[in-house]
């Protein structure tokens, strides 16, 4: 049992944003205050969180002394620090911006309980050790991120969230009845305990097999997996902007990572070839369905929330490979190119959308053929948009160029050429639909005499883009020793 | 253990049911009564599985899942119906 | 500090040089003129020393190199060798000139902080992309200065501007995306890919052979779209539509030098010329090079936009190098690496006496030009160096590539490449002849399309005049001291013979 020194930022992590939102409520008028002190102290808690595994490897904590089965089990080994690190840094960065978005007194009174309730629940589901609180966890996700997008408060964006809403919920529902058939069989929910039942009772295989499927696709509803995307585009795209930010790299990305928790961790035993490549040809899917769309859009965050569901994608076509790759450094660089694009999406997509939002504010909408101007009134935007694009593209140096580097490397390895041609051909849909909207920027119009002009606004898109590009990109090492993996050279 | 075995598979019915209902119709509160049913599908299964013969106490495990699930259900129902009811306005006004 | 030290981290102290300056010339405001010049010439002049210093560390033979981790298996490898030397101070002492060209150029248009912070960047991708030591670390500045260079070509924001970026951005990331998939599968095949003399593939067996002809095509199919090989040099003249500082810069050291040392780079310090060679990669990579030579010639003797003409004329030039590297022996590897050196010289003066007509003049087309020659003496007579040096006149830089070239083929036995040159003079003296004709023998027009005064007692402004002329004397100094130590052919020598073991 580790020193309770080392433990506590697992609990601050949840209990700081909880406590916040409790505040934010209680003092409506003082909500901004509130939420940036709440915002700076999680985001810290965060850092020591970090801090803690880097030396200590995996934490674990039972709270209230029960026994596993009851208590509240939190636990935190690489995986999970790493997602818990890149979203609270993207949050800290969405709160700045979001203390200056919004103007009128009542959504400032809505948005910051509901925004301090969502990072709660993200920092639990990356940390919850066990099936039924990441349920509970997974819930309050969802529920708080539809109430979040609907802030928005015209008809499209609360028809859009309405449908995000009941789709979450039918997928979370989907997900209790797989987790009761792992009760049923197992007698526990404990993620550790489960994976050695799984893993010792072959005879189970029928309800273990089924209790995943049950619980990936309703995973797969939340990440909006093609075919099951549909409902994301109109909620992303509707939703304010720093909201927008937060559904599309994080929300989306937590049920990323329930999948591949499970994938990795529980039924380890169960998951075959046959899953994965089904998998992987849904997200081949969603990288080209979702890129070709993003290229037709004609409002630049509907792009951005195609976007979204084509950078998914990409996170499938790794499980296939992981199937066909030994235990060893190749495994090792392949999970950690596979987190490494799953964080550098979260920041270069919370920068986008940020970008979007102030770009959205300035010109009065966000149809892109019309954008020109705007984009050159706003150099510092316009360049996080263009940092932010570049590592949606893949293009060197960001984190999602070494991550498709060591994809294509191990898909070339393992003999799956036909996943280079999928991911050749994102790449190439990618660029088109980024310098579509960058190559308004470059027009006649007047030359603006500052690079920034509203710092509280540009400043953390520009800072966020910036880490996707030249932190991820030039030096991701330091990602390989947080997972705990070796990955010399392969 | 009959009883249980019907009592689950009358969960696991009602949870095929409501999702097609939740598919098949268009309405915003079928949609969301659907999704109740659903949730009282997965409910009775855990109810089901909590059940440990007529002389042990059931397990409390399942139960306080349940429990926990009926307050998630009903405050995501509130939710849907609130959203609802805005949809309706704006379109009233429009 | 000692000099182990010095020599790991000089390399990427000359890639920042240029990149640091960048970033806060971004941030400079619009109307800040002298901060932002202080920027270029300082990041300018500084890389300039720094060369100097790399160049003596390499010919002592000293190790040069900086190593940086960016992920497990994957490192950043900047190391200087007499190849890099050559690119390397090519782009340097180019960069400084350009620079002050376009303070000059730009005085008074908009959005100078971007096209200088961009105009920076794109001179860090080319140093790094010289400094290179392996595969990726290539790779990675391939595709930077892709990105650094569409802002340039876009810069004017008039459509056609949009437009020629757009194709040029098309072609350049469907090349890199070929050229990363033959990165990424050589990787695959046999590990870290560092550039070493003489190749790192000989060892391989037979039965990978296909492989390597597969991946020899990938590669080449990427570079040779900078290289502007045909068919995939559709996107230079379509450039074109760029500023003058731009055009000289993209046309005669970044995008297409680059694209023709990756050429080198891959045949030299990959394959190896004889593996090349060998796997009869190098006879289809000359048949390439001889094709593009005489198709850019007979294409730009159809061009009356001056910049058209010129951009043809380079994507025949540069291909002299993908001849010289597709020869075997170290004679004709010497004409194609010091042309790697000339065409630069000669063509960036071509390309700044063509912004000065157009600046001063507003003559934009050749049918413009007659008697440009007595209204603008200086410009024209570099000019006509440039020109005559294209051609292959002596004692012009020109002459010494095309001799070593031609040499090259003898010795090696391919006589055709004899051919290939005397077609390819014939037509540069075709489209170039003519328009020194007009320039100084034709009378002038009683009025210039556009004519401005600068107010200076030259012919036009000084910051656009002596570039120019700077760059004409360099011509003819690289001509006329060819065996003079530390010139561009002694470095050719020693590249040749370092690569063939003399």
């Amino acid at each position: 049992m580790p020193e309770p020194a080392m433990t506590a930022p697992l609990v601050l992590c949840i209990v700081l944003p909880l406590l916040g939102a409790l505040f934010a409520t209680a003092l409506p008028g003082r909500a901004v205050a509130v939420g940036i002190v709440t915002a700076l102290v999680t985001a810290a808690a965060a850092v020591a969180l970090t801090l803690a595994v880097w030396e200590q490897g995996t934490l674990h904590l039972v709270l209230g002394g029960w026994e596993p089965a009851l208590a509240i089990a939190l636990r935190a080994d690489g995986i999970a620090t790493a997602l818990v690190l890149m979203a609270n840094l993207v949050a800290l960065g969405i709160s700045v911006y979001a203390s200056g978005y919004f103007q009128d007194a009542i959504r400032i009174r809505s948005f910051w309980p509901l925004w301090l309730l969502l990072w709660a629940a993200l920092n639990g589901l990356f940390l919850a050790g066990d099936l039924f609180n990441l349920y509970v966890m997974l819930e309050l996700l969802g529920i708080s991120a539809a109430a979040l997008g609907a802030l928005t408060g015209n008809r499209e964006a609360i028809a859009a969230n309405l449908r995000y809403l009941l789709v979450g919920l039918l997928g979370s529902i989907t997900y209790l009845l797989g987790v009761a058939f792992l009760y049923t069989a197992h007698g526990s929910l404990d993620i550790g305990i489960l994976a050695a039942a799984i893993a010792a009772n072959e005879q189970l295989f029928a309800v273990d097999a089924a209790a995943m499927t049950l619980m990936i696709s309703g995973l797969a509803l939340k990440a909006a997996l093609f075919p099951l995307h549909f409902w994301l585009p109109p909620a992303h795209a509707n939703a304010p902007a720093p909201v927008s930010a937060a559904l599309s790299a994080l929300v989306v990305k937590a049920a990323f990572y329930l999948i591949l928790r499970l994938w990795l961790d529980v039924f380890a035993p169960v998951t075959g070839m046959a899953a994965a490549m089904l998998l992987a040809l849904l997200g081949s899917a969603a990288v080209l369905w979702g890129s070709w769309r993003a290229l037709r859009a004609a409002r630049l965050k509907l792009l951005a929330a195609y976007s979204t569901v084509a950078q998914i994608g990409y996170l499938f076509l790794f499980l296939p490979l992981l199937v066909a790759t030994p235990e060893g450094p190749a495994r090792d660089n392949l999970l950690a190119a596979l987190l490494l694009m799953a964080v550098t999406h979260g920041f270069a997509k919370a920068g986008f959308f940020l970008a979007a939002g102030l770009v959205q504010t300035n010109a009065g909408h966000d149809r892109i053929d019309e954008l020109g101007g705007t984009a050159q009134r706003l150099p510092a935007t316009t360049f996080a948009i263009a940092l932010a694009g570049s590592a949606l593209i893949g293009l060197p140096p960001s984190g999602s160029f070494i991550g498709k580097w060591l994809l294509m490397q191990q898909a070339i390895a393992t003999g799956q050429w036909w996943w280079v041609v999928v991911i050749l051909a994102g790449t190439a849909l990618a660029a088109a639909y980024v310098f579509r909207v960058l190559s308004r920027a470059f027009g006649l119009e007047p030359t603006p005499l500052r690079f920034i002009t509203d710092p509280r606004a540009e400043v953390p898109a520009l800072v966020l883009a910036l880490v996707s590009v030249a932190v991820l990109g030039l030096a991701s090492g330091p990602l390989w020793t947080l997972l705990g993996l070796s990955g010399a050279d392969a | 253990m009959t009883a249980q075995l019907l009592y689950g598979g009358a969960g696991l019915m009602l949870f095929v049911l409501g999702i097609w209902s939740f598919l098949v119709h268009e309405p915003l509160l079928r949609k969301v009564i659907a999704l109740n049913i659903t949730g009282a599908g997965v409910f009775h299964v855990l109810i089901a599985v909590a059940y440990r013969g007529d002389a042990a106490p059931p397990d409390p495990v399942p139960h306080a899942l349940v429990l926990t699930g009926i307050v998630v259900a009903v405050s995501a129902t509130a939710l849907a119906l609130i959203l609802g009811a805005r949809l309706q306005d704006s379109d009233d006004d429009a | 500090m000692s000099w182990d030290a010095i020599d790991s981290l000089l390399p990427v102290a000359i890639v920042l040089s240029s990149l640091l300056p960048g970033v806060f010339i971004f941030l400079v405001d619009e109307e800040n003129h002298l901060l932002r010049t202080v920027l270029n010439l300082l990041g300018a002049v500084l890389k300039l020393a720094l060369v100097g210093l790399l160049i003596w560390g390499v010919w002592l033979g000293q190790p040069i190199e900086t190593r940086i981790d960016i992920a497990p298996g994957l490192t950043l490898v900047l190391s200087a060798d007499a190849l890099s030397v050559l690119f390397v101070t090519l782009s340097s002492v180019l960069w400084l000139i350009t620079t002050v060209y376009a303070i000059g150029y730009l005085e008074h248009s908009p959005n100078r902080s971007r096209f200088f912070g961009f105009f920076s960047l794109c001179v860090s991708a080319t140093v790094g992309i010289a400094l290179a030591g392996n595969l990726i670390t290539f790779v990675i500045f391939y595709e930077l200065l892709t990105l650094a260079t569409y802002p340039l070509v876009a810069h004017r924001g008039t459509p056609e501007a949009t437009r020629g970026a757009n194709i040029y951005l098309a072609y350049t990331l469907s090349g890199g995306l070929l050229l990363l998939v033959g990165a990424v599968w050589l990787r695959t095949l046999i590990g870290p890919v560092d550039f070493t003399v003489g190749g790192v593939l000989s060892g391989l067996p037979a039965s990978m052979h296909g492989q390597l002809v597969a991946i020899f095509a990938l590669l080449l199919a990427g570079l040779g779209v900078k290289a502007a090989l045909v068919p995939l040099h559709g996107w230079l003249p379509q450039s074109m539509v760029a500023p003058a500082p731009v055009s000289s810069l993209l046309h005669a050291v970044a995008v297409v030098k680059a694209g023709a040392f990756g050429i080198v780079r891959v045949v030299y310090d990959v394959y190896g010329v004889e593996l090349a060679y060998q796997l009869g990669l190098l006879g289809a990579l000359g048949l390439l090079a001889s094709f593009t030579i005489v198709y850019g010639s007979v294409m730009a003797l159809a061009q009356d936009g001056l910049k058209a003409r010129l951009a043809y004329s380079t994507v025949s030039q540069v291909s002299y190098i993908a001849l010289g590297a597709s020869l075997l022996g170290p004679v004709a590897t010497i004409g194609g690496m010091v042309h790697l050196v000339h065409q630069g010289i000669m063509k960036i003066t071509l390309f700044f006496c063509a912004g000065n007509y157009a600046e001063t003049l507003g003559v934009h087309k050749v049918s413009q030009m007659d008697g440009v020659g007595r209204r603008m003496p200086l410009t024209t007579l570099a000019f006509t160096v440039g020109a005559l040096g294209m051609i292959g006149i002596p004692p012009i830089a020109g002459f010494v590539s095309k001799w070593y070239l031609g040499l090259g083929g003898v010795t090696s036995g391919q006589y055709w490449v004899l051919l290939v040159l005397a077609a390819s003079t014939l037509l540069n003296a075709g489209y170039f002849l003519p328009i020194l004709y007009r320039a100084w023998f034709r009378p002038a027009p009683a009025e210039w399309p556009k004519e401005h005064h600068f107010g200076t007692r030259f012919e036009t402004m000084g910051a656009l005049l002596w570039p120019p002329v700077v760059t004409a004397v360099l011509c003819l100094l690289a001509g006329l001291l060819a065996s003079a130590p530390f010139s561009p052919l002694e470095w050719a020598q020693l590249i040749a013979e370092r690569e063939y073991g003399l």
